[in-house]
């Protein structure tokens, strides 16, 4: 998979400028996802790795650049419709709603298949077992690694074509961590395309095909993530060595 | 301090969080149960007509919390609104609008349909003002959005923050008093005019017809609104929208159109609210503001946000409300002109104990 130039491209983001009201936080920030490819943004905090992706999906609207889905311009179409062509997201925190149950939020997540619900409940339950046992419990009520879980079920529902997952590591125990990040390998193995945050560059970089290495808003590295874990500069950087 | 002691302290700190919100929860909770059962025991009279002002309150509540969950602010013009649903309902009814010396009326009204006057039964309306209602709350619902595209919406837009709506929202409930007034004046009115006997029901309870028709409506609307809310696609994206807009952005919810299914609602409760408010009481102008405290009361004691909150905490308010016409306060009676104070004493109690309420999230 690492030769990713073969594949056609799902994604492709060029030259994107974005930030809140005066503050600029990208300053042209460029990548591509291959079909079938996982690909991990690393770098520090506050290197806009969140506003990225805030970008592509339109919570945040870019303000020059282009994001492309399959060669379609969805710059700064508002979320609901970015979503509606095959862009699901997964946010950092807060990434499920609290008052509805399990199986509520999933619904959510196929709230544009209304047709579908169904059977996609059915395969998401399937995927994910242990949200199964758990159907009519509230969300708020699940363990920091079922919320992670759940957040991932809710963005597969549409079927995706990329999807964007920010820091799924985030706050988790390390045992949960590697639930995690097994459950998104297993995601991407079914054909998923993949774009990852993460401030845990080693394990992303484990997981990973390609990576890019994002500093003060501005691409800094990119290639494949084998070649980024070995790399002098990014371990003494990003790996803490 | 080492980092063993501080983690420590902090996790003792939390704990002690963690239970005195439950211990909160669980006082606040034992407080309304044995307030029920005490005041429907010690004064079942008063109790039951408690309940069928709180079934008022709870549509009036249920369309506050909705709209507060929704957009996040605080609709200070909820009570004018829903006094404005019971003149149009009246203005249906009759076509009366206040004139120089007399009122004017329309040439044709729904009264002027045959038999639309005529009782329902041993209510004191005919179906005219059910079909009144009807077209009330059709028309407040589309008043409600036309209000938001007018008012709220280009603030929210413009990021505006909650006390800007707020605001905006005390000046709008000032507009339609003015309005009311203008248009009705400032005597009340009723629905039907004359005096109607009460029946008699076990333990001493004396409610007149309309009033039980007041609370089966209520309770039937607001069990509409839960099975709404909980059973269909557009009421769980309601509490979806209510709990992270954001994310329910990104889950391809349109949120526009839900915000415009909120206001509908909202404002087709608050009319329904509004004409059995006036069938209770009168209409008058400055009776939505008045029901505006112990509305919002209800709301923030059953915890803002939640429609089955709101419903409890109506009941709780109203019934104290009632009741404490019987209180004995330093061996005098408690006026009936307290009322509004009983509910006022209820807010400041929960925003200072417990600020989210029976059945409010955790902040």
């Amino acid at each position: 998979m690492a030769d990713s130039t073969s594949k056609a491209t799902v994604l492709e983001v060029s030259g994107l400028v974005a930030g809140y009201g005066e503050v600029q936080i990208l300053h042209g920030v460029s990548l591509r996802v291959a079909e079938g490819e996982m690909v991990a943004v690393i770098g520090p905090n506050g290197a806009g790795k969140s506003t990225l992706m805030k970008a592509i999906v339109g919570l945040v609207r870019p303000q020059a650049g282009r994001v492309l889905l399959r060669g379609q311009d969805i710059t700064g179409l508002p979320p609901e419709q970015v979503v509606a062509r095959g862009i699901c997201y997964v946010p950092q925190a807060d990434n499920v709603f609290p008052s509805l149950t399990v199986q509520e939020n999933l619904e959510m997540g196929a709230y544009l298949v209304p047709k579908q619900v169904k059977e996609r409940l059915e395969r998401a339950f399937a995927l994910f077992p242990e949200l199964d046992q758990r159907r009519h419990e509230r969300a708020g009520r699940l363990s920091g690694g079922q919320r992670q879980m759940l957040a991932l079920a809710r963005a597969l529902m549409l079927d995706p074509q990329v999807l964007l997952l920010d820091e799924p590591s985030a706050g988790l125990a390390p045992r949960m961590v590697e639930v995690v990040f097994a459950k998104v390998r297993e995601i991407n193995a079914a054909g998923t395309a993949v774009l990852m945050v993460e401030q845990n560059a080693r394990e992303a970089l484990k997981l990973a095909h390609r990576a890019y290495v994002l500093a003060m808003g501005q691409n800094r590295l990119e290639g494949p993530a084998q070649e980024l874990l070995g790399s002098p500069e990014v371990a003494r950087s990003y790996l803490g060595e | 301090m080492t980092a063993a002691a501080r983690a420590f302290v902090q996790s003792s700190w939390q704990e002690l969080r963690y239970r005195a919100d439950a211990l909160s929860g669980a006082l606040l909770w034992a407080l309304v149960v044995s307030f029920l059962v005490g005041s429907a025991v010690s004064s079942p009279d008063h109790f039951a007509v408690g309940l069928v002002v709180g079934s008022v309150y709870a549509l009036a509540a249920l369309g506050l919390t909705l709209v507060y969950g929704v957009l996040r602010f605080a609709n200070f013009a909820h009570g004018d609104l829903m006094m404005l649903g019971g003149y149009l309902a009246y203005f249906a009814l009759t076509g009366a609008v206040v004139g120089t010396r007399r009122d004017v009326h329309l040439p044709r009204a729904l009264d002027s349909l045959p038999g639309a006057s005529e009782r329902l039964g041993d209510l004191t309306f005919g179906y005219g003002l059910l079909v009144a209602a009807v077209l009330s709350a059709l028309a407040l619902g589309l008043l409600c959005i036309g209000l938001d595209r007018l008012v709220y919406r280009p603030l929210r837009r413009r990021r505006a923050g909650v006390v800007i709506l707020a605001v905006a929202s005390l000046g709008l409930a000032i507009g339609l008093r003015s309005l009311m007034l203008m248009v009705w004046g400032p005597n009340p009115r009723l629905y039907v005019e004359g005096v109607f006997p009460a029946h008699r029901f076990p333990f001493g309870v004396l409610l007149k017809s309309d009033q039980v028709f007041t609370f089966a409506v209520a309770v039937a609307l607001a069990g509409l609104v839960y099975l709404l809310l909980f059973r269909t696609r557009l009421g769980k994206a309601m509490r979806a929208l209510a709990d992270n807009p954001d994310l329910a952005r990104v889950s391809g919810i349109d949120t526009e159109r839900v915000t415009v299914a909120t206001w509908a609602l909202a404002g087709a409760l608050m009319a329904v609210a509004g004409v059995l408010l006036a069938l209770q009481a009168q209409l008058n102008p400055q009776l939505g503001f008045v029901v505006l405290l112990p509305v919002f009361a209800a709301a923030i004691l059953g915890g803002i946000g939640n429609p089955v909150g709101a419903l409890l905490g109506a009941m709780v308010v109203a019934t104290a409300q009632e009741t404490s016409v019987g209180w004995e306060i330093f061996g005098r009676q408690l006026d009936p002109t307290y009322k509004p104070g009983v509910a006022f004493v209820i807010l400041i109690a929960i925003l200072l104990l417990r600020p989210r309420g029976l059945l409010g999230a955790k902040t």
